[in-house]
């Protein structure tokens, strides 16, 4: 059993591992320039040009080298403020409960009605529209209710547990309680939730630049150029599949790690 | 009958609640949105002198709160206002696009429920068997697969290489209903292939579960055979914490539809949102915002409600969910 | 046990349905297509029967707005709605202006006035005749009505009406070459009527039919046409917001004409079936730069920018080749003012780009931003392709899409930007239209252009009479653009439009119009 269950880890960081040096390899050494456009307008894969090339003759492969950086990293930092601020939020209205937990809830189901294009386009507008950390912002700003309400859940079920009454009664004060005595005791649910997290990030991300209001494109993500691949679909259709698979890889690889998380919770449980 | 009136009533709030929130959120939003109806309205041939006197017979000059007021009680007397860029009442815009949009979401909310409720079950058979493996990497891989990749993939392959459908040309629902009808499953299919595997795995665990639970290794001890505690028993309960996550996933269906609609080229609600808001149409913005709101809370109740028919010693409470929402 | 047959057959029925459902997949092609047929028809029937019913299915990339023609504002919608509404006069072809609903225009000559005619047996859509009472109402309305928004701006020349039932005199305060041009679009309506919004009425040689939002609009033959009837019968117009969904239309035999294709887009097409024709836009394309705002507040740094970028290279790469460079506001079309030599004024010299930006103390280049707005694909696409180009020198630039809204407020309106890159227009074939902006005082003066010279001839230029003394001073005005460097300026953006074989009588205007009357099936 204990064999399998790391199996799924494995596998996870295997693949992960193979995008994530892919994508370090990319930071500093492409095969072609991936914005250099003299190599021909929708040339299908071939073995100079692995994935083809696009409209402007750009290199496909080098592109999505790039790109999964741009992908990997603007994900990555929305589930650390997702995280971060919903831990916190959490903590607070898990612990405490009452009225924080109300308005918790109300918020929750009124961002599920909100447009996020709308409050990507009002991120936009506050912090300008050169700024490259709107689509951040933006983005985490949509993912602190979910991990507020996971952490809600973990933080009220503790804040019984007897070693924390009695931490309480000796006198702990309260931020250190949740801070120093409880925190440690989430990892293990925070760590499946950042990973599923991490995908609803990427392909949020992706939704949000092909709506139209993403990152620039010289240093396009996947999502940005899924979103410039769908308008050749017939004229390259590689362009939209090496771009889409290499998201769906970036996506199975961190949710086989989440999953084999999971199992690992379930096995010490 | 108290009860069902107080609960009733504690709904109609939390209804109330959340589309209050939801519409004044957005009218904040566009307050503090740059880019300006009347300047949209006028395009790029305008005067200064033209939009000031505009935004002056839009009402956009007075106060914030005044005009999150005036449209309240609109809404409130059954008027929605009028569009800005088509001079049109904002319902007669909308009711066609909110048809096609709900059979958009009521078919993909049908494919998963029919899809993952079964197979759920059969992948709790192929637990611990050589097809642990397999089954929760396919599983895992369903799940990444973002509904607009399938879209293009699906408007490549059925649109423009086999011509089933033609992706953009939606055809009138009531002149040509099975060609509308085809055209919306293609996007209900996008739609569902992750919300499926995400069901699917949330059912699994939940039997895994559920099995284990005290009561079922009794039943089992005393001579019951596992398969008819599973159905019996185990289902009914699993069912209690797999019927919010449902009732979540039909609330997050409608937004999540709006980049299927945009890559399929369904003139549904959610297409309509995006070019209302980039026309900084409020009229038509506020409606359908409210709507999405209602039809979240719809949803939460529609769950909590089959819950407590399920289980009638179950309280009321707020519908379960997933981790971010689907960008839309 | 009664329920658990129950939950049992129902499955059973659940997976039956979704067993037909997905069976759906694999049998529809034979079953689907006959569906299919009733509505669409395949291609061979459909080309037949449109030619047989004499009617005709145009694909649209954006959907009308308004249709009161005096608040629509979306050019795509003031292009078909030219085929309904017409003013006293109205745009041919060659660029002129001819009499449309009026039949006779005299100009005084001190210009201070002009009188038209009203032409007899001219009839509203509605059936009603055209009398003097609904021309005063119409260039009221746009003149001085009560609502500034349907407020033409060139009509405030106007000083007062005059007219008994059949002449009208309007008297202006001032001489204005540009006069005829606005009255062009001042769209002659029934006086009084109150559904142009839903139902619109003029006197065009096409009558409105039906329209739903994001969908569709249909269009007849107006039988009562005072002028040459159209020759087709039915023109239905089909919204399609997705770039396959028009080239699927046009394949599968549901569109027959699609106008401002992109070279890729016709790529597509088989060229046994269709027609590609070559028009312009008509419009300025630019990498237009804030003047005002560092670096481009420096002659040298645009000089710079405008020597560092190839057109052609813009138009190879961003347009496959379509497309025509220009050096100046001003296009081809407008054959009287363009001045052709402007545009090989500044040529591809890396070398001397870099001596200039030196000279400007930026030796290592700097940082700038392209603002675009992210629903206009070929701008936005140019934008990616001077990224490129402007790299050579030394220049990083990053481009940066917004939605329309925002790009009209910051860009358009509040002038927060560097640079962007847009095309724009002259919507009633004045090229005072296209120089008139780079005044120093102007109101949509967005680039911030400010040079004493340029506004000295402005005014020359405005203030006199005589057109061929106005046309040499537009000619310098383009000149003071291109010596100033006061965008760096890329092309006339070619139309291509797809036309079913068969099809013809497509001709292009100077202005943005889709001229429906002269289309006809031949055979």
């Amino acid at each position: 059993m204990k064999k399998k269950i790391n199996g799924y880890l494995l596998a996870g960081l295997i693949i992960t591992g193979i995008i994530l040096i892919a994508i370090l390899v990319g930071a500093f050494w492409t095969p072609y320039s991936p914005t250099a456009m003299k190599y021909g307008r929708f040339q299908p894969p071939s073995f100079s040009h692995l994935f083809g090339t696009d409209n402007f003759g750009r290199d496909i492969f080098s592109r999505v080298l790039k790109g999964a950086g741009t992908t990997f990293s603007i994900a990555l930092s929305t589930v650390a403020i997702g995280a971060l601020a919903g831990t916190v939020i959490g903590a607070v209205t898990g612990y405490f409960g009452g009225l924080a937990d109300d308005i918790l809830m109300r918020m929750n189901d009124a961002l599920t009605a909100f447009p996020s294009f709308l409050l990507a386009l009002l991120v936009v507008s506050l912090v300008g529209p050169g700024n490259k950390y709107s689509v951040v912002i933006a983005l985490g700003l949509v993912f602190i209710p979910s991990f507020a309400r996971v952490m809600r859940t973990e933080y009220a079920s503790l804040r019984n547990q007897n070693y924390v009454t009695g931490a309480r009664l000796m006198g702990v004060g309260s931020i250190r309680l949740l801070s120093v005595h409880l925190l440690p005791n989430t990892i293990r649910v925070l760590l499946p939730a950042v990973t599923i997290g991490f995908n609803n990030a990427v392909l949020a991300e992706a939704s949000m630049s092909f709506l139209g209001i993403g990152v620039t494109p010289p240093d396009a993500s996947l999502g940005y150029m899924l979103s410039e691949a769908q308008g050749m679909i017939a004229a390259g259709p590689w362009y939209a599949i090496f771009t889409g698979s290499t998201i769906v890889l970036l996506v199975f690889g961190v949710g086989l790690i989440g999953e084999g998380l999971q199992a690992r919770n379930r096995e010490v449980d | 009958m108290s009860g069902i009136l107080r609960y009733s009533l504690k709904r109609l709030c939390l209804l109330l609640v959340t589309m209050l929130l939801v519409s004044f959120l957005t009218f904040l939003a566009f307050e503090m949105v740059s880019g300006d109806p009347a300047r949209t309205m006028l395009g790029t041939e305008a005067t200064e002198a033209q939009i000031t006197a505009l935004q002056q017979e839009l009402g956009l000059d007075k106060p914030f709160l005044v005009r999150y007021v005036r449209w309240f009680c609109g809404f409130f007397s059954g008027d929605l206002g009028l569009s800005y860029s088509y001079r049109q009442p904002v319902w007669n815009l909308i009711a066609p696009k909110l048809e096609l949009t709900l059979w958009l979401s009521l078919m993909s909310f049908a494919l998963t429920v029919i899809i993952s409720i079964p197979l759920g079950i059969f992948s709790y058979h192929l637990t611990g068997g050589i097809w642990d493996w397999p089954r929760t990497a396919f599983n895992q891989l369903c799940m990444a697969i973002p509904p607009f990749f399938t879209g293009i993939l699906v408007s490549w392959e059925f649109g423009i290489i086999l011509r089933l459908f033609t992706p953009g040309d939606f055809p009138n629902i009531h002149t040509n209903f099975p060609g509308a009808l085809l055209h919306l499953f293609f996007g209900a299919v996008c739609l569902s292939i992750p919300r499926i595997a995400m069901t699917v795995r949330m059912m699994r665990a939940t039997v895994i579960s559920e099995m284990n639970k005290a009561y079922v290794r009794t039943a089992i001890s005393r001579g019951n055979d596992r398969h008819s505690v599973l159905t019996r028993h185990v289902l009914k309960n699993a069912m209690v914490s797999v019927v919010p996550f449902l009732g979540q996933t039909l609330a997050e269906l409608f937004g999540a539809g709006i980049v299927v609609e945009q890559v399929l080229g369904i003139p549904g609600l959610g297409r309509f949102l995006v070019t209302s808001i980039s026309h900084r149409d409020y009229p038509v913005v506020q409606a359908i915002v409210v709507i999405l709101a209602f039809w979240v809370v719809l949803a939460g109740t529609a769950a909590d409600l089959i819950d407590q028919a399920i289980d009638p010693r179950l309280r009321t409470s707020g519908p379960s969910g997933q981790f971010g929402g689907a960008a839309g | 046990m009664k329920k658990r047959f129950l939950a049992i057959s129902l499955a059973a029925a659940l997976i039956a349905m979704l067993f037909t459902g997905c069976g759906g997949q694999g049998t529809e092609p034979a079953s689907a297509k006959p569906a299919e047929t009733a509505a669409a028809e395949s291609p061979a029937v459909q080309q037949t029967g449109h030619m047989a019913s004499n009617e005709v299915a145009i694909g649209i990339a954006q959907d009308f707005d308004s249709l009161d023609p005096d608040y629509m504002t979306a050019a795509g919608t003031k292009e078909i709605l030219f085929n309904v509404f017409e003013g006293l006069v109205k745009p041919a072809s060659n660029g002129e202006i001819v009499p449309a609903v009026a039949s006779e225009i005299t100009k005084a000559d001190d210009g201070l006035s002009y009188t038209f005619t009203l032409r007899q047996g001219v009839r509203f859509h509605n059936g009603d005749p055209v009398e003097m009472k609904d021309v005063v109402y119409s260039i009221e309305r746009r003149w001085k009505d009560a609502d500034p928004a349907a407020q033409l701006a060139a009509l405030s020349v106007i000083e007062s009406l005059e007219h008994d039932d059949s002449t009208l005199t309007i008297r202006l305060s001032e001489p204005s070459n540009e006069f005829l041009a606005a009255v062009m679009n001042c769209y002659i309506l029934p006086a009084g009527y109150d559904s142009q919004e839903t139902a619109p009425v003029g006197t065009g040689p096409f009558r409105f039919v039906s329209r739903a939002v994001q969908d569709h609009m249909i269009l007849e033959r107006f039988e009562d046409y005072w002028g040459t009837p159209a020759k087709l019968d039915k023109v239905t117009f089909k919204i399609l917001e997705n770039a396959e969904g028009l080239v699927l239309g046009l394949q599968s035999g549901a569109l027959d004409l699609v106008a401002h294709l992109s070279s890729d887009q016709t790529a597509q097409l088989n060229k046994s079936d269709f027609e590609i024709a070559e028009g312009s836009m008509n419009l300025v394309q630019a990498l237009y730069l804030n003047n005002a705002e560092k670096p481009f507040d420096d002659v040298r740094v645009r000089q710079a920018l405008c020597y560092a970028v190839d057109k052609q290279a813009v138009i190879d790469l961003a347009f496959d080749g379509y497309g025509i460079p220009l050096g100046t506001s001003m296009f081809p079309s407008f054959s009287k003012y363009y001045d052709e030599s402007l545009t090989d004024y500044y040529t591809l010299d890396v070398e001397k780009a870099k001596e200039l930006l030196k000279e400007a103390g930026y030796p290592d280049g700097f940082e700038m931003t392209i603002t675009v707005p992210s629903n206009y694909t070929p701008h936005v696409n140019t934008a990616t392709v001077l990224v490129e180009l402007l790299r050579e020198i030394g220049v990083k630039a990053t481009v940066q899409p917004v939605d329309w809204g925002t790009w009209l407020e910051e860009v358009y309106g509040n002038r927060h930007f560097q640079s962007t890159v847009t095309g724009l227009t002259s919507d009633n074939m004045t090229a005072r239209k296209l120089l008139e902006r780079f005044g120093s005082d102007v109101g949509n003066n967005f680039t911030n252009y400010s040079n004493p010279e340029y506004d000295e001839i402005l005014a020359q230029a405005l203030r006199t009479a005589d057109d061929a003394q106005q046309t040499a001073l537009y000619r310098q005005l383009e000149r003071n653009l291109t010596e100033n460097a006061a965008n760096v300026y890329l092309q006339d953006m070619a139309d291509l439009v797809a036309v079913r074989k068969g099809l013809e009588g497509l001709t292009f205007y100077p202005v943005y119009v889709l001229d429906l009357s002269p289309l006809s099936w031949n055979g």
